[in-house]
């Protein structure tokens, strides 16, 4: 059996049962990543002697029944801008390459307490800029359903790893569709959670406004067991919700019936891949054979989302990233002769073009004379997009759209061309300024092969809607069943 | 002396305009936004942690003690609190801001229009209040005995300040200091600052401007930065007011810029322009939600106020029947009214026990007696016990050695002689001695009288009872 292939839930089962110990299953995942890896490249760092020492630990409570949560004994992955103390926390970045947090971020404590076993830090774009994974200073991830084209970004080390199996599931951060781009890019589920679900404390922050943490996972059952865990209220993060936790596993079926789901006209304008909108719409009517009710709607801003997301994010990032200045940790440029130049030196050499282009336009942004032409502007234009979003979920229980414009593209394809690359989170950014929890899902594949996801994004801490009417689909379709030829 | 200080008083027809920007240290345990330790003087960098360094992914979380100190500030101060309040990123690269932004309020401020009325020269004036907001403290670069190098300690960073911003109804240096004088003693009644200059617990920036008097529009203005004293701020302001004359007298025009007081020199001197001056990007900070503070709250704050100074002033000229300026010397410091209240409780002589807090303890750092054993003393001259004149000598023995005063008394033989016997054989020794005063006094040189007392206190040691002496001297010189 090939143990690194099972969903957590299945494993889980397996781990009940005694069929299996939790050392196999990391072994499993471990020498998948031997095999694999120098092909997808997904991971900054594989902790193989803790995961291993973690796994027989557990074993211990496992062979006499003890299970904290379903996550018990399972290996996953950690996007590598979550901190995890001892361990290094790159953002994929020179400028934190040698920096290991003296702390554990929420999730990761979480997850701790959870049982699950950690097998490495996943690449990502630098600092999380970027649609594609191109943007690490390390490495350049593929898609493992076509090694010749991206994962998807920031998130693409995460999706790659649970597409390719190197890990049964794992926690992306999402700004402005992070997790459920490279979701879709790799065929699996993503889920960006309600904004203050989960907690953001020890996640470098990009977006503060925007960033969510939320899992990846290889069907829409483990979503629902990840989410489960990583929930819940943090006195850290002031924008933490306060609201009871929520078992989005024990209440998850596949009944779709009466449901009423909006399609927005914005999202299905002419220039969206035909490949695209017919993988969306069969799903669409697949809900509808199931029993739900389909409507057209209108999200009228939607046309200034792209533009009103790289003035706020870039606003927030370009203030975030202000502590990298070289003084207390992380990189140092060796040759400055003065503070200024030592700043100066230790930035232009720390940060990769794109993080650095995204500080210009931040800063731009903010400055006096500009703020109210910028930043106000598109506060005042991120209401509306709210008011879009409230308006809409008086009529219908979730909205449905492509994750993406195209499937994956290919490595290289986009890199110059900045203004290409941003519009590859043209349908996912308005979850993120409306704090609106958004899902991806597999839901079908292009004549290349090449995975597709759609979008159901719900009311504030609907999350349950989002993975309930996922699962129905999933059980209809059984689309999370293929798997790539690796 | 400098060119500037030499200025005449004849080119004096311009008009000081002044605005204060104070910021106090709020009393709090843990800093404003995580529970490291706020206390004074710790090893460098010994009070930290993740989230004062700004370790990557860590977040603030506001502190409720500092809204609530903010709050007894403002509804001292009469400002409006504003039900919503926020905080934004003021953003600057300095090696002691962990961040690279400072945590502050801009847009939306803790509280607004205010006012605080001062007194100088005995005419009260009305200073209003601009604003009070939070934000975090700075950490402090370390250079002294350092070669080559600067070292950074952070215990500061985080820790809570409270700016009060003025409006600019300051005219003179005078002006500043009284007003800089009651904020303090406002602050300090409520307890939520310790009124320290010295170690930058109450620190006070200057704008000043002056323009010809009768003009409305301001001049332009110079900012005076982290002056530590009370008399620092008078004489840089006084100063910069004069520097500013001759500069316009002599045809030439002020630059916008901050400037630092040179203690050693006594001038101010240019640290940057405007044109070097930040751009600090402000925003609105979205790790922190919006503050909220419900009209319960409000109430709850305004319920825990103390007595501040001026209603005390008022209630002790009313129920002590003392002069207003006794009752303003008394609250001026909250201590020293504490004390006179509590030894107005045990005795019935008010304005004598105001006489010896004004003449001796005012300036006492710490009040090294007793309301008892003050009041005891007072009490010992009443009853005649001892002279006016003893009560200074045991006066100074209570402070140095913390006995009472009849302890003292008794011990050292000061009780006063009030028996005619034991005074008439004083009266008669000095008379005895001094035949030719006796003869002048006799023949109409009644003045000589005072030297006859002071003859028989001198050789009383002080303790025959005046009254006495006065009576029976009279009677011998008299009737010989």
């Amino acid at each position: 059996m090939k143990l690194y292939a099972l969903t957590i839930h299945q494993a889980h089962q397996l781990l009940r049962k005694k069929e299996i110990t939790s050392r196999e299953l990391v072994e499993s995942v471990l020498s998948r990543i031997d095999q694999v890896e120098p092909k997808i490249a997904a991971f900054n760092q594989v902790q193989k002697e803790s995961s291993l020492k973690e796994g027989e630990m557990l074993d211990q409570k496992i062979s006499r029944g003890m299970f904290k949560s379903p996550l018990t004994g399972i290996p996953v992955g950690l996007k590598d801008n979550i901190c995890f103390q001892g361990v290094p926390t790159t953002c994929s970045s020179r400028i934190l390459e040698n920096f290991i947090p003296p702390y554990d971020a929420a999730v990761v404590e979480k997850l701790k307490e959870a049982e699950a076993v950690f097998v490495g830090k996943t690449n990502m774009d630098e600092f999380a800029m970027g649609s594609s994974t191109e943007n690490s200073a390390f490495k350049k991830t593929r898609n493992p359903w076509d090694l010749d084209r991206i994962p998807g970004g920031s998130s693409g080390g995460s999706a790659a790893a649970v597409a390719a199996d190197e890990c049964m599931g794992a926690l992306g951060s999402d700004t402005g569709g992070s997790i459920r781009q490279p979701a879709a890019c790799c065929g699996v589920v993503g889920l960006k959670p309600t904004y203050g679900l989960v907690s953001r404390y020890g996640l470098v922050a990009f977006a503060s406004s925007l960033d969510q943490i939320g899992p990846i996972a290889k069907d829409v059952t483990d979503a629902a067991i990840l989410l489960n865990e990583i929930s819940g209220h943090d006195l850290r993060d002031s924008t933490s919700s306060a609201r009871p936790s929520e078992d989005y596993l024990g209440s998850l079926h596949p009944e779709v019936k009466g449901l009423k789901i909006g399609i927005p006209k914005e999202y299905f304008i002419k220039g969206i891949d035909p490949e695209i909108e017919k993988s969306v719409m069969g799903a669409v009517n697949k809900w509808k054979d199931l029993g739900a009710e389909v409507y057209e709607i209108t999200l009228p801003h939607t046309a200034y989302a792209v533009a009103t997301y790289y003035i706020l994010a870039t606003a927030e990032a370009s203030s975030n990233l202000e502590r990298y200045d070289g003084v207390k940790y992380g990189f140092r440029a060796s040759d400055g002769k003065n503070l200024n130049e030592m700043y100066e030196k230790t930035r232009a050499e720390g940060f990769g073009p794109e993080v650095k282009r995204r500080i210009m336009l931040g800063t731009y942004a903010l400055s006096s004379g500009y703020y109210d032409a910028y930043y106000k502007k598109a506060q005042q234009v991120r209401t509306l997009f709210i008011q879009d979003f409230k308006e809409a979920f008086k009529k219908v229980d979730a909205i449905v759209t492509p994750t993406t414009p195209t499937p994956a593209f290919k490595i290289g394809e986009k890199v110059h061309d900045p203004l290409q690359m941003y519009l590859s989170d043209i349908f996912t950014i308005s979850a993120n300024l409306a704090g609106i929890p958004a899902l991806s899902l597999p839901c079908g594949f292009s004549k290349e092969g090449l995975p597709i996801g759609v979008q159901i994004m719900g009311r504030y801490f609907e999350e349950s809607t989002l993975l309930n009417m996922a699962y129905a689909f999933e059980q209809a379709s059984g689309i999370h069943n293929k798997k790539p030829n690796l | 002396m400098t060119r500037y200080q030499c200025i005449r008083r004849e080119f004096m027809k311009y008009e000081a305009v002044i605005g204060l920007e104070v910021h106090a240290q709020m009393l709090t345990h843990s800093k404003i936004f995580c529970g490291c330790s706020t206390s004074f003087g710790s090893k460098p960098n010994s009070q930290t942690c993740p989230v004062c360094l700004g370790m990557p992914g860590v977040l603030p979380v506001l502190n409720k003690k500092v809204v609530e100190f903010a709050m007894r500030t403002a509804l001292a101060t009469h400002c409006t609190i504003s039900p919503l309040n926020r905080f934004a990123r003021k953003n600057y690269f300095y090696p002691d801001l962990p961040k690279g932004y400072q945590i502050s309020q801009y847009e939306l401020p803790l509280a607004e229009h205010g006012h605080i009325d001062i007194q100088v020269d005995g005419v009260e004036k009305r200073i209003r209040l601009t604003r009070i907001h939070l934000e975090e403290d700075a950490g402090k670069n370390l250079h002294e005995g350092i070669e080559d190098a600067s070292y950074i300690d952070l215990n500061r960073t985080g820790v809570p300040l409270m700016e009060i911003v003025s409006e600019p109804d300051i005219r003179s240096s005078e002006e500043a200091v009284a007003y800089l004088k009651k904020l303090r003693n406002i602050l300090v009644y409520l307890e939520v600052n310790d009124g320290n200059l010295e170690e930058g617990s109450f620190r006070c920036d200057a704008n000043v401007s002056i323009r010809p008097v009768g003009q409305e529009k301001f001049g332009t203005r110079t900012e005076l930065k982290n002056i530590n004293s009370f008399r620092f701020i008078q004489k840089a302001i006084d100063y910069e007011i004069k520097r500013q004359e001759m500069v316009l007298e002599e045809g030439g025009r002020i630059i916008q810029e901050t400037r630092l007081w040179d203690t050693q020199k006594g001038i101010t001197v240019s640290m940057r322009s405007k044109e070097s001056a930040h751009d600090y990007r402000y925003f609105p900070e979205p790790d922190l939600v919006p503050v909220k503070i419900h009209s319960d709250w409000v109430e709850e704050i305004q319920k825990t106020l103390p007595e501040l100074p001026d209603a005390k002033k008022e209630r002790f000229i009313k129920d002590y029947q003392i002069p207003p300026y006794d009752a303003s010397v008394l609250t001026q410091n909250k201590k020293i009214a504490f004390y006179f209240e509590e030894c107005a409780s045990l005795y019935h002589r008010p304005k004598a026990i105001s006489n010896w807090i004004m003449g001796d303890l005012l300036n006492e750092e710490e009040i090294p007696i007793s309301p008892r054993q003050l009041t005891g003393m007072i009490e010992l001259i009443d009853k005649g016990v001892i002279s006016g004149k003893i009560a200074k000598t045991v006066f100074e023995e209570m402070l140095r050695t913390k006995k009472d005063a009849r302890t003292i008394v008794e011990e050292k033989g000061l009780l006063q002689v009030s028996d005619d016997e034991a005074i008439l054989s004083f009266v008669d020794q000095v008379l005895n001695a001094n035949p030719e005063s006796v003869e002048q006094y006799r023949s109409g040189k009644e003045r000589l009288l005072g030297f006859f007392v002071g003859q028989v206190m001198k050789i009383s040691s002080g303790k025959a009872n005046p009254g006495k002496v006065n009576e029976l001297l009279l009677k011998r010189l008299k009737n010989p």
